[in-house]
């Protein structure tokens, strides 16, 4: 393919060929997908993007595929909601919320990385497709697998949430629960891939697969219209979605598509597995692993292998990070549904609650734009917010029984409205 | 008496092929000296001065080194050994 040049090691700079293959052999770094940028510079144009199709797949120029029609073909595109009544509640100017909550086909983030690493898998000839899951890319690779008439093995941690199983079994894979946390089926999928030779979407397609997390960044700068928001506070779990959102942003600058990129990236985690968080706090580039313990499953990997590179972004961009208590996650789900009327998953709520510090804490000043990644979406993860919502009023399907309720509870201010008052003047 | 030590793929070409290695040492420093003085070169590729290499886990006994205390993590005979790449993933 013309527009990439190969894989290249993040670390130590030595060259691959553009196979399936994710570590260094020399030193074990990371590999990525290495562009032909000067090729791009003379194709890509404001203009191309805009005339392609309302999707992700308008930047495949800058997505390292060959195939003509993807897998995921409906992926990305989602909305970025000026959300006015959260930003009055932040007591901030300009906030975004960039909702991955309905991202096509499996409402989250990971539907981006699986339609690149699918695509990629297939035109690579693999028959099998796989992954370690901590549920949302679970999701995914069995969803877009079904599409391509793969078969795939999903790993999972085994106390998953609910909602997480069931929106995998129903595509029809081969489950694999693992009497482990997510770091533990990690380590077993890096040995499964070894012996078995799958396609492991987190793997041995991981440069590929992670390059789909750019196409977060261009939307938000493309739905700004073209311009760069000061602020991007994202959740990280293994680091890459807010270290290839920072890459696609400076892509966007390098290629001339936009004038300036001074966004300030801010890192997002959940107190109970925070390694990411706590090296930026403490100025270290050695991410020491943490055991994680917090409600915010998605989020729980408390070895994040790209976390130096997310360290690295947040001090290239001079960002910060912020790391709420379960608590405040959930505060930050219920603050997201009350002020816009969108239910994210635990992730969102980490988001939510890292942006609120940010901006108490004066680190995000409170007069510049900010786009919160809300990832997943809250219907995944049920279980964590049931305890703390209101239960509903329960009546006998007659008026009596309602307006006996209605008088047992002067608090809901339910109170009879005359039809003239009740009408919307306008 | 010795550990059991075990070798990731990408290093096998420097351990004849062998996945699995006996070796002397009680502590990983020591073990990864002994390691290269069977199998020269293979320092120069986990280690990058005197720390591991940042993308690659170390494990004793399926506990990773850094819950231990690094490359002074003692070793007795019987430990089991893993060297694993670090492999990202998430969600």
């Amino acid at each position: 393919m013309a527009k990439i040049k190969g894989l290249k090691c993040r670390e130590c700079g030595r060259p691959y060929p553009a196979e399936p293959l994710h570590v260094c052999e020399f030193c074990f770094g990371p590999l990525e997908v290495e562009y032909d940028y000067a090729t791009l510079q003379k194709i890509v144009t404001r203009k191309r993007i805009e005339a392609g199709p309302p999707s992700m797949w308008r930047y495949r120029d800058l997505l390292p595929v060959d195939e003509e029609r993807p897998v995921g073909s409906h992926c990305g595109m989602t909305p970025l909601i000026r959300a006015r009544n959260l930003a009055d509640a932040l007591g901030a100017k300009e906030v975004y919320i960039k909702n991955d909550a309905v991202c096509h086909p499996t409402l989250s983030f990971k539907d981006r990385v699986v339609a690149v690493a699918v695509t990629k898998a297939m035109e690579f000839g693999f028959t099998v497709v796989a992954c370690a899951s901590t549920g949302n890319l679970a999701n995914s690779v069995a969803a877009h697998a079904a599409e391509a008439r793969l078969k795939s093995f999903i790993f999972i941690p085994a106390n998953l949430e609910q909602g997480k199983i069931v929106g995998t079994l129903i595509y029809d894979p081969v489950l694999v629960a693992v009497d482990g946390n997510y770091d533990e089926v990690n380590r077993l999928c890096s040995e499964v891939a070894d012996k078995y030779g799958w396609a492991f979407v987190n793997i041995n397609i991981r440069p590929y697969y992670a390059e789909g997390s750019k196409s977060f960044g261009y939307e938000i700068v493309e739905q700004l219209g073209w311009r760069t928001p000061r602020h991007i506070v994202v959740p990280a779990a293994g680091g890459s979605l807010v270290t290839k959102i920072w890459k696609g942003l400076k892509e966007f600058h390098g290629l001339g598509l936009i004038p300036d990129c001074a966004t300030r990236m801010h890192v997002a985690q959940a107190a109970g597995s925070s390694p990411i968080v706590t090296a930026i706090r403490n100025r270290s580039e050695t991410i020491r692993p943490v055991r994680p313990n917090t409600i915010c499953k998605s989020l729980a990997i408390g070895n994040p292998a790209d976390g130096y590179y997310a360290y690295k972004a947040v001090e290239e961009s001079r960002g910060s990070a912020a790391d709420p208590s379960d608590d405040e996650i959930i505060a930050g789900m219920a603050l997201l549904a009350a002020t816009e009327g969108v239910f994210t998953e635990t992730a969102g709520g980490v988001t939510v609650a890292a942006a609120k510090r940010l901006l108490e804490d004066g680190v995000i000043p409170r007069d510049e734009s900010v786009v919160l990644s809300i990832t997943g979406n809250g219907l995944k993860t049920q279980e964590v917010v049931g305890g703390v919502l209101k239960p509903p009023l329960s009546i006998k399907p007659t008026l009596k029984s309602f307006d006996a309720v209605i008088a047992e509870r002067p608090d809901l201010g339910a109170d009879v409205v005359s039809r003239a008052s009740n009408t919307r003047r306008g | 008496m010795s550990v059991l030590v075990r070798i990731p793929t990408p290093l096998r070409t420097l351990t004849n092929g062998q996945a699995e290695v006996h070796a002397e040492g009680s502590s990983i420093r020591e073990l990864i000296e002994n390691l290269e003085g069977r199998y020269k070169g293979l320092k120069e590729r986990l280690c990058e001065g005197k720390d591991i290499r940042r993308f690659i886990n170390v494990y004793v006994n399926e506990e990773d080194i850094r819950f231990l205390q690094g490359t002074a993590t003692p070793l007795k005979p019987g430990d089991r050994v893993s060297i694993v790449p670090a492999i990202a993933g998430g969600k």
